[in-house]
């Protein structure tokens, strides 16, 4: 049983309810909270005390992860403030963004038949710049007041890039293997 | 009845509670202790260190343990058993060809059983009486049963291999505070020895396990990037290529297993020479008696055993693109494990790290000395400086999904304690139960994977195909230990599966063989029920007065009064000898403080996270 009223995620680390966040107080945060609420704490005390250390610490491990990952961060946020990202059912996207998509996943093909590691290595260095493009576009729209469907959008797109850039570390390892 | 509370201020010293740590290895057993806040090994009445994890049976049920049951492995091979680890969790169908393995399996399911001149035994148990070989050793140097241990294991056990260890600290009546992995075991001991911080790679290579784990060391915390392995490669594979070797060379190829198995001891002998010096002889005796002598040099032993030596590098890549580092980002190896001492090992790791490893413990104890480490932490023995342990699931969690392809619901090197839920539905009309089948593996197919458990979550109303919504929860806890739920959500009919593991053994399965082994002394079993259930209650009424003595300020003199009389009530029944009374009581006492841990909890963390303390807390 969890008690504390902890509202959210950004609530429970004492952190401003922004996307852009400062990492290193998340870090810092999220080790104080696993230092008391770790199951270690609570080795040698009863059940009850244990079981609730376990919900804890496995509660401050999701919610870290939450808020560290730009993605998830971005996504949270929107529930927060009642959006949806509906990434399963829609999946409406610029003509112009599904083209590139097209484009990149062809390239990836091509440099996975062909085992050409510098291909991977190059496609993987453009796939960070449009990344971190989007999320900077994402941060802009979800600190700057309540441009939540805009933020949707690129949200969608990122997951999509996402997926992308983890079939290529994908190849990438297989390659190396 | 007025409830004592200590005056404030005024906090009672904290009892020192036992503990131990416990090295299970494949080739050797170790226990160790914190005395005088130095983690020491503890030896055997002769000074004996290592006891050899080999176990011997006898037609009379008498089981011998260690050094002397070793001298019998070619004698009685098919009795005496070495290297039971490599079968915890594993059935007849997961094991590589028996190579050198005399033993008569049983194939069951789940994991293996050996026909024994006892009758059968599983791994399960011959582990067991390693520990309990251990427990008896602890006991003697603590001067009294310790409170808990931790059992140290491979990082890349699985969830089957952990569940078969932790049933067998159980069986031989250890309390286990934690499942601890094996190289981070060794971070603990090593980081808080030489005070150091920054990414460490532990190279852990046993007698047939391999671990490679990335932890980052900052002040006091211990956090495991990534980990990796091969849960079947070891210093035993070593032997055997020399044993290969031996064959080829002399054309003997031994059928009984008294050859193979002095066949096998001459080839650890040559290996472990080699490391010592640049070449040795080898003499085998053959079937007809005559003797031939061989000479090995280390080179050719090298040329012998690189495939191997290789096969270790491979996981030490994968942990580090999983880590997302490279080499440069590495500050120290460590190696662990007598199979370190190979130089072809300590060479082929310094060529991959660029950097010479780090070898100032004993690799041998190490592991050992931080499981001791640990257990003295988990026991509250330690008064505010206290590090972290953060560690990591090996190997992703997945669930069986149409077309046999397996869904990961936990990835691997996800940070434990760890829960993730998932949605399914049904693909048919009117479907009213669903059949869950949990797997552990990284590949994509099922059927490449290992199954750990299926059930079936019944009693799903009709619905159209597609309309209910079943949700199926992992939780990792912190032994690294998986438990599966399912619910359907939206009838609002509570339909819930908890599981384990199919090789676990459930608690009746324990309590049965624990029994079994009392099975001509009822008063022997009473007694250690009475024994356990009052270790375990005096546990809790240690834990809940100290709870008060610091929080009481949190309850109201209602709670307060009934929190008390739950505590006396324990009190009296402690002071009985009914079993089934204490453990009645210590029930009630836990369900009576259940809201009061919630509220110290919610306290702690509040003050832990805005830096101050709070004066005044609503109730």
């Amino acid at each position: 049983m969890i008690s504390l009223a902890t509202g959210n995620y950004f609530e429970l680390f004492q952190l401003p309810q922004l996307f852009r966040l400062d990492v290193d107080r998340l870090d810092s945060q999220y080790l104080k909270l696993q230092t008391r609420v770790h199951p270690d704490k609570a080795a040698h005390l009863s059940d009850g005390e244990r079981r609730q250390s376990l919900q804890w610490a496995t509660l401050a491990n999701e919610a870290y992860l939450t808020l560290k990952r730009p993605l998830d961060r971005a996504r949270y946020l929107l529930k927060i403030h009642g959006v949806d990202t509906r990434e399963e059912d829609n999946t409406a996207m610029p003509t112009e963004f599904l083209l590139e998509q097209i484009e990149w996943r062809e390239e990836l093909q091509e440099a996975i038949t062909i085992r050409n590691q510098h291909s991977l290595d190059r496609l993987s260095v453009r796939l960070k710049a449009e990344m971190d493009n989007l999320i900077e576009s994402v941060a802009t729209l979800l600190d700057g007041g309540s441009h939540h469907g805009e933020a949707a959008d690129l949200v969608r797109q990122l997951a999509f890039i996402e997926k992308l850039g983890n079939d290529l570390d994908r190849a990438q390892a297989a390659l190396e293997d | 009845m007025l409830l004592q509370i200590s005056e404030p201020g005024a906090k009672a010293p904290p009892q020192r509670r036992l503990a131990a740590g416990i090295d299970l290895g494949t080739t050797n057993s170790l226990v160790a202790t914190v005395r005088d806040d130095q983690a020491v090994v503890l030896e055997d009445s002769q000074g004996r260190v290592l006891l050899p994890s080999v176990v011997r049976y006898h037609a009379d049920q008498r089981v011998e343990v260690g050094h002397d049951a070793k001298l019998w492995q070619s004698e009685d091979p098919e009795n005496t058993f070495v290297s039971v680890k490599r079968y915890m969790g594993r059935g007849l169908d997961d094991l590589p060809e028996h190579h050198g393995a005399p033993y008569r399996f049983i194939d069951k399911p789940g994991m293996v059983q050996f026909e024994t001149h006892a009758g059968s035994v599983s791994p399960v148990q011959v582990s067991s009486e390693i520990l309990k070989s251990l427990r008896e050793r602890a006991v003697q140097a603590l001067g009294g049963e310790p409170s808990g241990v931790v059992i140290t294991v491979p990082a890349y056990f699985d969830d089957a291999q952990r569940q078969a260890t932790k049933d067998a600290a159980k069986l031989a009546g250890l309390e286990v505070y934690r499942l601890l992995n094996e190289p981070t075991a060794a971070a603990v001991a090593y980081g808080l020895d030489q005070a150091a911080e920054g990414v460490y790679a532990v190279y852990d290579l046993g007698g047939g396990t391999f671990d490679i784990s990335i932890l980052k060391l900052t002040q006091g915390v211990f956090k495991v990037l990534a980990t990796n392995g091969d849960p079947a490669l070891g210093g035993d594979d070593f032997d055997r290529a020399v044993y290969d070797w031996l064959i080829k060379q002399t054309g003997f190829a031994p059928t009984d297993t008294r050859h193979v198995r002095s066949l096998l001891s001459a080839a650890r002998i040559a290996k472990e020479r080699l490391s010592e010096h640049p070449d040795t002889g080898v003499s085998v005796e053959l079937s007809d008696g005559s003797v031939v002598n061989l000479s090995l040099s280390r080179e050719s032993f090298d040329a012998l055993t690189e495939g191997l030596v290789k096969k270790t590098i491979t996981p030490v890549r994968k942990a580090l693109r999983d880590a997302g580092l490279s080499i440069q980002d590495i500050k120290g190896v460590v190696l662990v494990g007598g199979a370190t001492r190979m130089p072809c090992i300590r060479q082929a790791v310094a060529d991959f790290f660029q950097q010479p490893p780090l070898v100032d413990l004993d690799p041998d104890k190490v592991v050992a000395l931080g499981a001791a480490l640990q257990a003295n932490l988990l026991a509250g023995n330690r008064a505010g400086d206290d590090w972290l342990l953060l560690d990591v699931i090996p190997l992703s969690l997945g669930i069986e999904t149409l077309g046999g392809l397996s869904e990961k619901i936990i990835q691997r090197n996800a940070t434990i304690p760890v829960a993730r839920a998932q949605e399914f539905t049904t693909w048919k009309d009117g479907q009213t139960a669903m059949s869950i089948h949990v797997v552990q593996g990284e590949r994509e197919l099922v059927s490449e994977c290992r199954s750990l458990a299926r059930f079936e979550l019944r009693g799903i109303p009709p619905m159209v195909a597609g309309a209910a919504r079943v949700r199926v929860t992992y939780q990792v806890d912190a032994d690294g230990l998986l438990s599966v739920s399912a619910a359907e959500q939206i009838s609002g009919v509570e339909a819930r599966v908890e599981v384990k593991p199919s090789y676990g053994l459930s608690d009746a399965d324990i309590a049965r063989m624990i029994e079994d082994s009392y099975a001509h002394a009822q008063e022997d079993l009473e007694a250690r029920r009475l024994h356990e259930q009052r270790a375990e209650a005096e546990r809790l009424v240690e834990a809940t007065e100290s709870a008060l003595a610091l929080d009481s300020g949190l309850l109201n003199p209602d709670e307060l009064a009934q929190l008390g009389q739950s505590l006396q009530a324990l009190k009296q029944a402690i002071a009985g000898s009914d079993w089934q009374a204490i453990k009645r009581t210590a029930d009630l006492l836990n369900e009576a403080s259940t809201e009061f841990a919630g509220r110290r909890m919610d306290y702690s963390i509040k003050t832990a996270l805005t830096g101050q303390k709070l004066d005044a807390l609503q109730v």
